[in-house]
């Protein structure tokens, strides 16, 4: 079995609420200086062998249903 | 006039939905989101609460439901087609209409009722209102912050398809956007919730009506 992860992330230019909040969560902890953006991580175990088939069919399901393209912005890892 | 609401698993509103529909003199036909044909309606309203537990992105498993396929296809066609709160959200996904909802600024739900001008009456849900008229409707969510590119914000600006504003803009939305149209004007999705400001034995405000009352005046006209 072979993993491959898919990284989704929202856009540089769309407002991320929840990165905000948890950027904001630190700053009371007391931890200065740091920005974050929260996005989303699947790891997809992949039965047989990982062809370049097989991740253009990761990338084609991940366009369509793991990322919303016109908020986010996603990567496939092997 | 004969309208099917769909119900998906977790809508909360697919029932206030027929109702409100009965309530306005229409036939509510309740259409199951494992169905693949929505039974002859004249119209589909996609209901407001959740769907498949919004796992992932609010509606994004729903538009691959049975069901979808042949509302989709209905309203390519024309049929008209209306999305209330989760419904939008499906709408979107569906890229029946552009943009996307993400979660209110500050992380909020809201349930308040929500002061909106009806910024385009040239649609088939909302031809019964005034240009420009101040509507009261019920709103209640987590994520109803409308986002979309700058060039199609324009866009929506320029082709009229705004539909509805909020005036005081309770989410976060880009240009306090509560509702917008796709060209055609038959599919309409909206964050507030017509189908709870219609009935005046629980409420004085029925500022929702115009909705169920533009889309029979709409297929009266047709026929």
């Amino acid at each position: 079995m072979a993993l491959v992860v898919v990284n989704v992330m929202p856009k540089p230019e769309i407002l991320d609420p929840q990165g905000k909040a948890v950027t904001g969560a630190l700053a009371r902890m007391g931890h200065e200086g740091f920005s974050v953006r929260q996005g989303k991580r699947f790891e997809i175990d992949v039965t047989g062998e990982v062809t370049p088939g097989r991740l253009a069919e990761i990338s084609e399901f991940a366009e369509a249903l793991l990322a919303n393209t016109v908020i986010e912005d996603f990567e496939v890892i092997s | 006039m004969k309208i099917g609401v769909v119900s998906f698993p977790g809508s909360l509103d697919d029932h206030d939905g027929l109702r409100a529909v009965r309530l306005m003199g229409g036939e509510a036909v309740s259409l199951w989101h494992g169905a693949d044909d929505v039974h002859g309606v004249d119209a589909v309203i996609l209901p407001g609460g959740f769907s498949y537990g919004d796992y992932l992105r609010c509606g994004a498993i729903a538009r691959f439901s049975p069901v979808m396929e042949e509302v989709v296809r209905q309203a390519n066609k024309g049929m008209p087609l209306l999305g209330i709160c989760n419904g939008f959200q499906v709408l979107c996904e569906a890229r029946l209409l552009p943009g996307a909802l993400i979660r209110n600024e500050g992380q909020k739900f809201t349930s308040v009722t929500t002061p909106l001008r009806v910024e385009s009456t040239s649609t088939v849900w909302t031809n019964a209102y005034a240009q420009g008229q101040e509507i009261n409707i019920v709103l209640k969510n987590g994520e109803g912050n409308y986002q979309a590119d700058a060039e199609t914000v324009k866009q929506l600006e320029a082709e009229g398809r705004v539909v509805v504003r909020y005036l005081d803009n309770p989410n976060g939305s880009m240009n306090d956007i509560a509702g917008i149209t796709n060209e055609r004007g038959n599919v309409v999705g909206l964050m507030p919730h017509p189908e709870h400001n219609v009935d005046p034995t629980i409420t004085t405000n029925l500022d929702g009506q115009g909705f169920f009352r533009s889309l029979e005046s709409f297929l009266s006209s047709r026929v």
